[in-house]
């Protein structure tokens, strides 16, 4: 049985990518912030952050599913089938000692296991009751994802738990609530627990599922086949039983007359953080960025500076994490990344783009491309469509994004991927142009 | 560590950091109001004792300022003092009223003030330091402490200066600290604290840095290294040391090197090979090696010390795209009373200016460089090629991935005394013909060697500054036995 016992904390390191030399009157900096946890469960080495296990105590997690039970479920009934084994699959992905509930979602949210505003702790026996409780799942209601959301908040926050996480599994539009409403309860649960959201088939509002999964800060995907539904569940659960810090901030102070252009993430998946940001004392912001595991993500980071002399050096911002204490405090990571500035009248080198820099502001423009061109390609606009997926698909090839290549050769026909030729496919599998649209945000790093 | 000569009260300006001449009312960079400034907080014992700022660590680097020099001269006053001990006047000429008055018995009023050297006696020791201006020591500069003790709350000294200072972290921790001694404002906005990464905590500027202005005088050879108007960071750097020769003539070394900007850490470079090519010559000149040979030797060092930068890991990370391995340029002279050598890689040169003007003065070096190919191979004349964009680009230099170390060393036997002018292009391309440099160097430079320096550099500042500037004058011949021992 695996002892999650004090340290396993990662440790956390923030490398910042840029070239910092900017030409007389520059005044736009760009960095590349790469935050990485490496090594939870090191013994004595942490950083410091907030233990989540003390000693004796069980994994201080919780996790709610939430699997869609409306009507369309049956249509066809491999669907409920997929999803009944599927959170099959998750609940025996659960480590000893886990909180967990099983919620059935339909135009209300019904407690499928343990029940009575509980919840289980994972166990052999409890495992056994959640699956022999999905035996009694059945399709039949409407939609209404935001009951959902706040039922599982309710649940997760009955907990003294450190990660709290969902899984959100839909086949349909949520047509049962109004647009308001899903915002007003993704706003109440931000921050309060991750979730990630899974849209299964092909009948499901793509900017629901990733607007979901946005808030709350987890993944979006599409599982086009019901068949597939456990082994991402599976997959889905092993990230979120990974988790070791929760609520970690990217914090940002800027100096006076700064403005944070935007922030971002940009990997593994392209994420606005700029509106995202909570003031936190003179000159500083935080940015949400959810729990951490052992892993890595980069920010893009571009403020715009006061413009000084040649030879002036600044610092534009620096960068550091924090989480959020109970006290209104927070806890700092320690680990820290400097953004500067220098003016210089050496054209090579502040007319230099940062390969990362580079790198990543065409990921970004690459998702850009592809959400303009799908949604230009829905209105019939076929030269505009085809103009930007060409242009994806220059960016993809260039940029050695294959996964995303290969998603657009399925929408496209590529002509010339170097010159970003292409003609848009006559014929397009509804599938495939909601996969494209899902994972348009997935990135890739560098090539080495 | 009472042996240990604080620098005087104001050797730099409070408010942008400016080494200030003896004498100055105004800061002569940014017309800081110098009567309106306390005694600045890092010679105060009372310094260190709040952790909260930056100061401390101010406090612990100044120990490593250079060991007490030896008197030169027997009317020379103790070297040891604090800024306390200068007596301020008000604007009227008379006493302030001093609440340190008991602590500095050591000194009458009327007294030469102990941080007052007479500007011909010169230290005639030292170790490299950081920006101390060891010559112009403020004299007269006025500043009236404000009788209210909201600037720099500051205890009397613990003792008379003779007696051994009490480490300041220790020394009385019930003196009022409001606002926090040591708090250093930024240059730049004049608000915001400075951090302790070096900028500041409100608009973020950076700090100056040691490096970005440096003087240094040793008996007869002095060097100045300055930043410039236009570059981020100095990335010059100089040595400069005497010894004896095994028949007890005085040999004088003077290095100075230029790290190349489109190299990684070139600062450490320069700084390497400085350092490197001194030791050396320091070494091999006083066993008898011949100074032509050990300046050939001290290249070779010097080049060794800058191959290691670039398998050692960096110090500080810089995520460029294609990391060049660090590199730099040298020239450096040594003077014995008869012979004067000089040796060089790159484009830093050595000038010999005659003390009697009517006779011509000289370049000793030939650069390593794009233009001077190109006017030796009769290509261009040497106008146009220094016109030219590429004139820059050096041919040679001292780093890892430098083709092919071509060490040049020259050996002359000037017939009548002068000085040696060791610069890096900086200075020269506000001087670049022999004449044009004579025209520059102040007609006293073999007496003055540090006054001339700084001249050097301030004719470079005045014509743009656009790269670092570092200058060493060296007078030939090397003054009897006395006046220069390390």
């Amino acid at each position: 049985m695996a002892n999650f016992s004090k340290s396993n904390v990662p440790q956390f390191s923030v490398d910042v990518y840029q070239n910092e030399y900017l030409p007389e009157g520059g005044r736009e900096v760009n960095a590349i912030v790469t935050v990485s946890a490496t090594g939870g469960g090191t013994v004595g080495s942490a950083v410091g952050a907030p233990h989540l296990y003390a000693a004796g105590q069980s994994p201080d997690a919780a996790v709610a599913i939430m699997v869609d039970c409306s009507g369309s479920m049956d249509y066809p009934p491999t669907k409920m089938r997929g999803a009944r084994e599927a959170t099959a699959a998750a609940i025996d992905t659960l480590r000893d000692g886990v909180r967990f509930a099983v919620i059935g979602g339909t135009h209300v949210a019904k407690e499928v296991y343990p029940g009575n505003g509980r919840l289980a702790v994972a166990d052999a026996a409890t495992r056994g009751q959640a699956k022999e409780a999905l035996r009694r799942l059945s399709a039949g209601g409407g939609t209404a994802i935001g009951t959902w959301l706040r039922l599982a908040d309710r649940l997760l926050s009955s907990a003294e738990v450190s990660i709290r996480h969902g899984i959100l599994l839909t086949d349909g539009r949520n047509e049962h609530e109004s647009p308001q409403d899903l915002k007003a309860a993704l706003d109440s649960c931000a921050g309060r627990f991750t979730c990630d959201a899974r849209g299964v088939g092909t009948d499901w509002e793509v900017k629901e599922v990733t607007g979901i999964a946005s808030a709350l800060l987890g993944t979006a995907d599409i599982v086009a086949d019901p068949a597939a539904l456990s082994a991402d569940f599976t997959q889905m659960m092993e990230t979120a039983m990974g988790k070791e810090v929760a609520d970690v901030a990217l914090r940002l102070w800027t100096p006076v007359g700064t403005e944070i252009k935007f922030v971002k993430q940009v990997a593994p998946t392209v994420e606005e953080l700029t509106d995202r940001r909570t003031e936190a004392g003179p000159r500083a912001g935080d940015y949400p960025t959810g729990s951490w595991g052992d892993e890595s993500r980069d920010y893009h980071v571009c403020v715009e500076v006061p413009s000084a002399g040649v030879g002036q050096e600044m610092l534009a911002a620096r960068v550091s994490l924090v989480v959020p204490q109970g006290d209104g405090g927070v806890h700092n990571l320690g680990a820290q990344g400097l953004v500067k500035a220098v003016w210089t009248d050496d054209m090579v080198a502040s007319t230099r783009i940062n390969s990362q820099v580079a790198h990543y502001t065409g990921q970004a423009e690459l998702a850009q491309v592809i959400q303009q061109g799908l949604d230009l390609r829905k209105s019939g606009d076929v030269d505009g469509a085809t103009a930007k997926l060409g242009r994806a698909v220059q960016l993809a090839s260039a940029s050695g994004n294959a996964d995303t290549a290969k998603l657009l050769a399925k929408v496209v026909d590529v002509v010339d991927a170097a010159a970003g030729t292409v003609r848009l496919k006559a014929r397009v599998e509804e599938a495939d142009e909601m996969t494209l649209e899902t994972r348009s945000t997935k990135t890739v790093r560098v090539k080495k | 560590m009472s042996q240990m000569p604080q620098p005087t009260a104001l050797s730099r300006c409070p408010s942008c950091e400016e080494p200030l001449e003896a004498g100055d009312r105004f800061c002569g960079a940014c017309g800081y109001d110098l009567s309106a400034v306390p005694a600045p907080p890092q010679d105060h014992p009372t310094i260190a004792m709040n952790g909260s700022s930056t100061r401390p660590s101010e406090a612990a680097a100044s120990l490593d300022w250079p060991l007490a020099p030896e008197p030169a001269s027997s009317d020379t006053p103790a070297p040891v003092h604090r800024a306390t001990d200068i007596r301020g006047t008000d604007s009227g000429g008379s006493e302030l009223p001093h609440p340190d008055t008991e602590s500095t018995a050591a000194q009458q009023p009327g007294d030469h003030p102990a941080g007052v050297q007479p500007s011909g006696a010169q230290p005639s020791g030292g170790q490299p330091s950081g920006a101390q201006p060891s010559g112009g020591q403020p004299s007269g500069v006025r500043f009236d402490r404000p009788p209210e003790p909201d600037e720099y709350p500051l205890a009397p000294p613990a003792g008379a200066p003779a007696e051994p200072v009490v480490d300041p972290r220790t020394a009385d921790l019930g003196a009022p600290v409001t606002p926090p001694a040591g708090t250093k404002l930024c240059v730049a906005c004049r608000s915001g604290h400075v951090d302790s990464d070096g900028y500041c905590e409100n608009c973020g500027h950076a700090q100056p840095r040691e490096r970005d202005h440096m003087e240094q005088e040793l008996g007869a050879v002095a060097a100045v290294s300055d930043r410039g108007l236009r570059h981020h960071r100095n990335e010059d750097a100089f040595a400069i040391s005497s010894t004896a020769l095994p028949d007890g003539s005085p040999a004088v070394v003077a290095i100075v090197c230029d790290g190349v900007s489109s190299a990684t850490r070139p600062d450490e470079a320069s700084l390497a090979a400085s350092r490197a090519a001194g030791e050396a010559l320091l070494a091999a000149l006083p066993l008898g090696t011949h100074p032509q040979q050990a300046m050939h030797e001290a290249i070779l060092a010097a080049s060794e010390a800058v191959n290691s930068l670039a398998e050692a890991p960096p110090a500080h990370e810089e995520h460029a795209p294609h990391q060049n391995a660090p590199a730099c340029t040298l020239v450096g002279a040594v003077v014995t009373p008869a012979l004067l050598i000089v040796g060089w890689v790159g484009d830093s040169r050595a000038y010999w200016v005659p003390v009697d003007r009517s006779s011509p003065p000289a370049r000793l070096t030939e650069d390593d460089s794009w233009a001077a190919q190109m006017v030796a191979a009769g290509l261009m004349s040497e106008a146009q090629a220094y016109a030219d964009e590429r004139a820059h680009a050096i041919t040679g230099w001292l780093g890892a991935d430098a083709y092919e170390l071509e060490p040049h060393t020259a050996s002359f036997k000037p017939d009548r005394p002068g000085v040696v002018v060791v610069c890096t292009d900086g200075l020269w391309n506000y001087a670049e013909a022999a004449e044009e440099m004579a025209e520059v160097v102040p007609l006293d430079a073999a007496e003055r060697p540090l006054h001339s320096a700084q001249v050097l550099v301030g004719h470079a500042l005045d014509g743009g500054g656009h790269d670092n500037v570092t200058v060493a004058v060296v007078p030939f011949p090397a003054p009897p036995q006395g006046a220069g021992s390390a």
